[in-house]
């Protein structure tokens, strides 16, 4: 085996393990840090359920082994919503416009659509379905998250000036 | 844990990584932006037992105006790529192929070194290489030498030698490419048929042209993906659009020229498609692209 000592800073929490280099970044957050958030499909980088942001960037976390991130900061779903247990404004337009039945893709959507919308403020909806096609959902039908997206961008414009 | 295990190392620097591969031979393999290898491992389709992991090579990373060339270093994220100024002004085909590799996530992970160098035959970038004839620099071990490394040039045409197979040896790293800055009156298009946003393109075609003072074809490239084992270079159909301006190139001559680039292709059946009906639609593309790229050199 090799295993190899890893500092990864989830959430602004430092966690250090040591783990075998084949370890992915996805199974590092929910086995070492006991973050269980991110979930996993596919493992191998198609259904974006465990997409987590890698220094700012949304990633795959399956296909980026944990001995790769360190030294890196991580965010997940976790660090995504406010500390007083409430909900992030994504969040909110995901309940609001059914954008999850069953959850398990949620996670994934909500991180994507997060760092989707920091860098496109004003999307069309052709550009929404567009930063959606990386995530799979089997419940929704898509419909319900392309509108939760919208809402979440009006939201944000009008929050921030 | 879904890879089988391997030794993982981390050089920084283009020689340290050349020695690890050169040293391990066929028993490493390098990892770049691992957006391909890493669901290969996950699904075991591949093993190795060392991986040299160039994600700390900062001399691997970056976009350089260099005289009539862009060079492109080998681990540039393709979402650095995608929003480069440099890339967008001067290398327009790279720019626009980029959106269409992957999802964003990918892209923010993946690189243009590490597509090229997996060279999967339905992979945007190595279409665009070969349409725009690019050169890749390949390092290599200095023979023994303690440090330092030697490097070789290879055109766009002799890199691909088959499904996911490329002319850089076990000991040798793709280091950078150089694409050509097309001077003058240019006009470029890429063109795809995908069964989602993201996916794999069942076919698709990517093109430049260039036209003189005259508004005569000057200067054409036409790369196919999807199509075969390799991108392919369609250096036939380009002879014929040579000398031709956009009033001579009719809706029929764009038929005609789309099924030139077609006539010695046999594209494999799969359960996506059959070879037959990606033979079509690959005419069908390259008159597109090659529309809309006259379209934009006329007016340029």
């Amino acid at each position: 085996m090799h295993e190899t000592e890893v500092n990864v800073t989830v959430n602004g929490e430092h966690y250090r393990s040591v783990v075998e280099a084949r370890k992915t970044l996805a199974d590092f957050i929910r086995e070492d840090c006991a973050l269980t958030g991110t979930h996993l499909g596919c493992e191998h980088g198609v259904c974006g359920a465990c997409t987590v942001l890698l220094d700012g960037m949304a990633v795959r976390s399956c296909l980026i082994f944990a001995i790769q991130a360190d030294g890196a900061e991580v965010t997940t779903i976790e660090g995504l919503a406010p500390a007083d247990g409430g909900l992030s404004t994504v969040q909110e337009a995901f309940r609001q416009e059914h954008g999850l039945q069953c959850g398990f893709c949620t996670p994934g959507f909500i991180v994507s659509t997060t760092a989707f919308l920091r860098d496109h403020a004003d999307p069309s909806e052709a550009e929404a379905r567009d930063a959606l096609s990386g995530n799979l959902c089997r419940c929704t039908g898509y419909q319900g998250i392309v509108r939760a997206l919208m809402r979440a961008a009006s939201e944000l414009k009008q929050t921030t000036p | 844990m879904k890879p089988a295990p391997f030794a993982y190392h981390a050089p920084t620097s283009i020689a340290d990584a050349v020695a690890l591969l050169a040293g391990y031979g066929d028993d490493a393999k390098a990892l770049a932006g691992g957006q391909s290898l890493v669901p290969m491992l996950a699904l075991r389709l591949a093993r190795f037992d060392h991986l040299v992991d160039l994600n700390r090579v900062d001399e691997l990373r970056g976009v350089t105006r260099q005289g009539e060339d862009v060079i492109v270093g080998a681990m540039t994220r393709q979402a650095v790529v995608e929003r480069d100024p440099v890339v967008a002004n001067v290398v327009p085909l790279l720019a626009r192929a980029t959106p269409l590799v992957g999802h964003f996530q990918i892209r923010n992970r993946g690189t243009v070194g590490g597509s090229l160098a997996h060279a999967d035959p339905a992979s945007e970038y190595p279409a665009v290489a070969v349409a725009l004839g690019a050169t890749f620099d390949i390092a290599g071990d200095n023979s023994g030498g303690e440090a330092g490394t030697t490097t070789r040039s290879v055109d766009a045409d002799s890199f691909f030698v088959g499904t996911w197979r490329t002319c850089v040896e076990a000991d040798e790293l793709l280091a950078s490419i150089r694409f050509p800055v097309w001077k003058g009156r240019c006009g470029f298009a890429v063109e795809e048929i995908a069964r989602r946003a993201g996916d794999f393109a069942l076919v698709g075609a990517a093109c430049g042209i260039g036209v003189d003072t005259d508004g005569a074809v000057c200067r054409a490239g036409i790369g196919l993906f999807g199509v075969g084992a390799t991108p392919v270079h369609a250096s036939v159909a380009e002879a014929a659009l040579l000398g031709q301006t956009r009033r001579d190139v009719t809706e029929e001559v764009l038929r005609e020229i789309g099924d030139l680039a077609v006539t010695d292709l046999d594209p494999p059946d799969d359960i996506h498609a059959s070879g037959r009906y990606r033979r079509q639609v690959a005419s069908r593309l390259v008159a597109r692209a090659l529309s809309r790229a006259l379209e934009e050199a006329a007016d340029a």
